[in-house]
């Protein structure tokens, strides 16, 4: 119990709808909490802001991964573990098996959960660059009902997010691919196991034709919030993967980022590695 | 201790859990770990507080048989769940399969990361998987080991997994 807390105080609801009347009761002072793996590491170390939390643990209607109406549905507090394990999820989204293998090791994946991930709004979360180039949706429940944000319109800043105080994270709705699919992730970390991404790339396109029908790449640790790199696909959309504009991607991908250098790498370090792991995806891409 | 906190709020909680196979209720602060209600309320000190961020796999404990960080799980969390803790493995002194392979293999140094790889290599076994080398290196890169004697780890849960599917083939049906 290294942090002193004074005010700590967890609600633990039974149901959904008792969790989102205590966070309409007073909108802004209960922070979720699902699997703490990101916040109880902020709390050990004293340094956690918030003192009161809506304890999700047993809700189970925000459990489970469902497949419905082209789409797969995740509940927020499905964990980094049900992803690798669901067989749904390799065949339609590898990166984002891809990502939770990449998400600290076994025993943060076992607790981790999709919605903490999302909500935890970390730069450097490996989930989220895999969500943006699937083309995710967010599911928000409150009182007032539900809504569903575009996940690449739900970071606004760093840590800023199209996310009322009286709003919950329920589910990630992800659309399934369709045609001829290309599936990439790469994290660049100072090690294979468990470490924090200096640069985390994912992407997906839909080739038609020898030519790049849809497109679309996410990016972590190389902006205040996890982003699309919508220059870099827009010089690639419509191009013959016989004679892609890899430099010009590269060079369009410069106006995306907004690295910072920071105790993990450089500003200049993060701008070039994106920069290669651009065009190592993009050589990838070119022989499909 | 306060029974209250500055909020008014009833800061203790009855928590009931199995620990070892043995029925635990105590009362605990609802800021504290699972590890801290092990290691320091209930003297389970073979769990071990290494970085105290879920990196280092040191305090690793199994809860209902999945392997976890106790450091940031709260100890609220463990209400109704079976604990394993590296004193229940062994049974009257009898060391388990897993164990007696990382004996086997000298894949003992120091000793500090070892009730956590252990406990992780066991959940292994006991899930029946089979695993290929490389997944066994990402299923225990959760585990620093500061002695750095990775390999022999490695081997002794290569050991452990290949032991456990062996005695599974000659078992009787």
């Amino acid at each position: 119990m290294r942090g002193y807390l004074p005010d700590f105080d967890v609600r633990v609801p039974a149901s959904l709808g008792e969790a989102l009347a205590l966070l309409a009761q007073a909108p802004g002072t209960l922070t979720p909490l699902a699997g703490g793996t990101d916040l109880m590491v902020v709390y050990n170390a004293g340094r956690l802001k918030p003192t009161r939390f809506l304890d999700l643990s047993r809700i189970d209607e925000l459990r489970g991964i469902r497949e419905a109406a082209g789409a797969m549905t995740f509940g927020a507090l499905s964990t980094f573990t049900d992803l690798r394990e669901c067989a749904a999820v390799h065949r339609h989204f590898p990166n984002l098996v891809k990502s939770a293998r990449a998400t600290g090791a076994l025993a943060i994946q076992n607790r981790g959960t999709l919605g903490g991930n999302i909500a935890n709004a970390s730069p450097a979360a490996d989930t989220p660059p895999s969500l943006l180039a699937y083309g995710a949706e967010v599911e928000l429940l409150s009182v007032r009902g539900s809504r569903r944000v575009a996940y690449d319109r739900f970071h606004l800043g760093y840590k800023v997010m199209d996310l009322a105080p009286d709003e919950l994270v329920a589910a990630i709705h992800v659309p399934l691919p369709t045609g001829r699919g290309f599936h990439y992730f790469r994290k660049v970390g100072t090690r294979q196991a468990q470490a924090i991404s200096k640069v985390c790339l994912a992407a997906w396109a839909r080739v038609e034709g020898g030519v790049v029908a849809d497109l679309r790449i996410g990016l972590g640790s190389v902006a205040p919030a996890p982003i699309r790199a919508r220059h870099a696909e827009a010089v690639l959309l419509g191009q013959a993967l016989a004679t892609l504009p890899i430099e010009a991607a590269q060079a369009a991908l410069l106006e995306d980022i907004s690295p910072i250098g920071d105790i993990r790498a450089t500003a200049r370090y993060r701008s070039v590695v994106t920069r290669n792991v651009l065009g190592h995806m993009l050589r990838e891409l070119a022989t499909l | 201790m306060l029974t209250k906190n500055a909020a008014g709020v009833k800061a203790r909680k009855r928590l009931c859990m199995t620990v070892n196979g043995r029925a635990v209720e105590i009362e605990i602060d609802i800021r504290e770990s699972l590890l801290d209600v092990l290691r320091d309320r209930l003297q389970f000190t073979g769990v071990k507080q290494g970085c105290s961020v879920g990196e280092c796999g040191a305090c690793t404990v199994l809860i209902d048989g999945t392997p976890m960080n106790s450091c940031i799980y709260l100890a609220a969390w463990a209400h109704g769940k079976t604990i394993t803790t590296i004193e229940g493995l062994a049974q009257d002194g009898l060391l388990t399969p897993v164990q007696e392979a990382f004996v086997d293999e000298g894949a003992i140094q120091c000793g500090f990361c070892t009730p956590g790889v252990v406990l992780s290599t066991t959940a292994m076994v006991d899930s029946g998987k089979s695993f290929t080398h490389d997944e066994v290196r990402r299923e225990l890169s959760g585990h620093l080991c500061r002695c750095t004697g990775y390999q022999k780890i490695v081997d002794a849960a290569e050991r452990a997994l290949r032991e456990a599917a062996t005695a599974a083939d000659e078992s009787p049906v």
